[in-house]
């Protein structure tokens, strides 16, 4: 189950290549400067280099000894991708993939952003390597992530508001493609999550798994062994297949937690492995949330950046082949896990990691307290204090 | 010989090069794409592309975009779809192409998608994202029910790789002209969309023609890329924008006029 490289860029059946003509040359490129590149001590040390001493890695786990005694279970830790610079975890794959453009002698940097928080990741990685960054953002995502719009602009990147469609992440990477396909020979598309024509899945993957590694480490430290539990949430997926690949061979039980926005009965979530189908879209074979038509729908998600109807390919891969399970949690469940690891443990998660925070609770209630779980924290939540006051009103204090 | 094999065949034998006119299904409205369809066959088109709208077109430009979106608000689908191209292909023996996005075909079954519009009238499939490399079970669909399989190349897709794609089409292959997406405005292409039209037609010889769309909009570029060796010119935003921009009353003539300009500059090209 463990695919160290996919040859022919693909996960079973998900993934491969479904695009325009003009960006395979463009992919060839980046796939043999990948490769070249991926096992370069060079290269590598110099990645290092800069996750450590810019980003700040590695992160703590940090044992939430206060959740744990709340919801008296498993012991739980946190995987503190929140404290990296940016506030999270899109920095390690930033810096990978930029770093890889400069050595590709490419000079203008395009990328999507949901939230904002891969957009901000984008403009620091080049701020730090003198190159110039551009980054698509859908109409809607700006006015609810206002915050990060202007830190990307302080930043020195340029944001593009796309007013088409549905004006959130999905529109985005339409857009950054567009970009891409009129600039090929010029620009590097950054793209931010685990998803897209091969080879960006399993490049994402791979900047991403330092995740897993330091967990895998840092657990045999603490508690001997590879954890129990892991849980992540999953939008594009790039913060959770970073936890779990590397432990895809281990026994650890995993789970990834998607937007169950308003409920996944509703047509308001972003529940794509959980009740989505298999299709194509963004360059990739994947499950996605659709009509019966085969049209891509709206979604919605209180965490923009968990608002997508697609999946990186592998979690498809890994939801059928039964080794990770995926499950939801709705917008309510993730505000209230927000307001409790706030209030309890001193951390503001950010609305996407409160979606793992919640699952991660009813999953440890359910253990013995001598099992481990770690929740992946992909980031902090200063950027979604507004939108959370927003939603619980002036009831902050009772909802706690 | 298909339909579209046909055309070309016929029209080499008159010395003519090909004017293939795009409509999108279901923009602006369901009857209206049906006028202008006959609007477009009276310009003297001589293939129809027809697209079937789809939520995300990341190869499209804004005009194809917004027509898209209208035509999907609007309710478009696949049955409304197939209910034009019959209404179409009974007034019409001209060869109709259908250009959309592969999650629309994978979404019900290659096998039946092809299948049924192949009964409705379409002789020809479009698929800007479909590669070469991902197309092994569709191409086999295509072959055995007897459907033209049109690809794309580009500007910078190399020599080695147009063989393939030519080894795989049908009917004829499709240069994007430019390096974008559909609907450029510029009054005249660039040196490298020229070297592109002639290095690609060195490659394919007489074998399969060679159709150049993507920004054509305009008498004079058209000129140039059949002059550069191109055997049709692909219009399609151009199109779209008269559309976009005239009074209901004044569309169909409109467009009349622009296909009959555009396809007098396919019948006497002096090499």
């Amino acid at each position: 189950m463990k695919i160290p490289y996919p040859e022919d860029g693909k996960f079973g059946e998900f993934g491969g290549r479904f695009i325009p003509e003009t960006l395979v040359p463009a992919v060839d490129e980046l796939e043999k400067a990948y490769l070249r590149f991926r096992n370069n001590k060079n290269f590598q040390d110099e990645l290092d280099y800069y996750l450590r001493e810019y980003a700040g890695r590695p992160t703590p786990l940090y044992f939430a000894r206060n959740l744990t005694k709340m919801v008296g279970g498993a012991k739980i830790y946190l995987k503190r991708e929140d404290l990296l610079h940016g506030g999270a975890h899109k920095i390690n794959n930033t810096l990978g993939q930029a770093l890889l453009a400069k050595r590709m002698g490419k000079k203008r940097i395009i990328a999507e952003t949901g939230a904002g928080q891969h957009g901000v990741a984008t403009a620091m990685a080049c701020a730090a390597l003198g190159l110039k960054s551009e980054v698509y953002m859908g109409y809607k995502d700006t006015e609810r992530q206002r915050l990060n719009v202007f830190r990307m602009r302080l930043l020195g990147s340029k944001v593009h508001p796309v007013m088409e469609g549905t004006q959130t992440l999905k529109d985005a990477i339409n857009e950054a493609i567009r970009d891409w396909i009129t600039n090929v020979n010029s620009t590097y598309y950054l793209l931010g999550s685990a998803v897209g024509p091969h080879p960006y899945p399993v490049m994402v993957r791979d900047f991403q798994s330092v995740i897993g590694n330091e967990i895998l480490a840092q657990m045999r430290n603490l508690e001997g062994g590879a954890p129990d539990s892991v849980v992540a949430c999953v939008g594009g997926g790039s913060n959770a297949i970073g936890t779990f690949y590397p432990l895809v061979d281990k026994e650890t039980v995993m789970f990834g937690v998607e937007a169950g926005g308003e409920g996944v009965r509703t047509e308001h979530h972003s529940a794509t492995l959980t009740s989505g189908s298999k299709g194509i879209l963004h360059g990739m074979l994947t499950y996605l949330l659709q009509d019966k038509s085969g049209q891509i729908k709206d979604t919605h998600s209180i965490a923009a950046g968990l608002d997508y109807p697609g999946v990186g390919p592998e979690h498809s891969f890994l939801k059928d082949s039964k080794r990770v399970k995926y499950d939801t949690v709705s917008d309510g469940e993730a505000v209230r896990a927000f307001l409790t690891l706030s209030k309890h443990e001193g951390i503001i998660p950010a609305l996407e990691s409160s979606h793992a925070v919640a699952y991660a609770m009813r999953v440890a209630r359910k253990m013995r307290s001598n099992q481990t779980i770690v929740i992946t924290l992909s980031g902090r939540g200063d950027k979604d204090v507004e939108v959370v006051e927003r939603y619980i009103g002036e009831n902050v204090e009772n909802s706690g | 010989m298909s339909r579209i094999q046909d055309k070309f065949a016929s029209l080499q034998s008159k010395n003519q090069k090909a004017l293939i006119a795009y409509a999108m299904a279901g923009y602006p409205n369901d009857s209206d794409t049906i006028s202008i369809v006959r609007s477009l066959v009276k310009g003297g088109a001589d293939i129809i592309e027809i697209g079937l709208p789809f939520s995300d077109p990341l190869a499209d430009g804004p005009v194809i975009q917004n027509a898209s979106f209208q035509a999907l608000q609007k309710g478009m689908n696949l049955e409304r779809f197939l209910r034009i191209v019959r209404r179409i292909r009974k007034e019409t023996e001209i060869p109709l192409v259908l250009m959309t996005y592969s999650n629309l075909l994978y979404h019900i079954g290659y096998e039946r998608f092809v299948t049924i519009v192949k009964k409705a009238g379409i002789d020809g499939i479009i698929l800007p994202d479909m590669a070469i490399e991902e197309a092994g079970k569709y191409l086999k669909v295509l072959k055995r029910l007897g459907m033209d399989a049109i690809f794309l190349i580009s500007p910078n897709t190399s020599k080695e790789r147009i063989r393939r794609i030519a080894g795989v089409s049908n009917g004829f292959v499709y240069l994007v002209s430019v390096y974008g997406t559909t609907g450029g405005i510029q009054k005249q292409f660039q040196r490298y969309t020229i070297d592109a039209i002639k290095n690609a037609k060195e490659i394919l010889g007489g074998r399969i023609p060679l159709g150049v769309g993507f920004g054509v909009n305009n008498p004079e570029q058209a000129r140039s890329v059949l002059h550069a060796g191109a055997d049709a010119i692909i219009v399609a935003s151009a199109f779209l924008r008269l559309i976009e921009k005239n009074p209901r009353s004044a569309i169909n003539s409109k467009i009349t006029l622009l296909a009959k300009k555009l396809k007098k500059t396919t019948i006497s090209i002096n090499k």
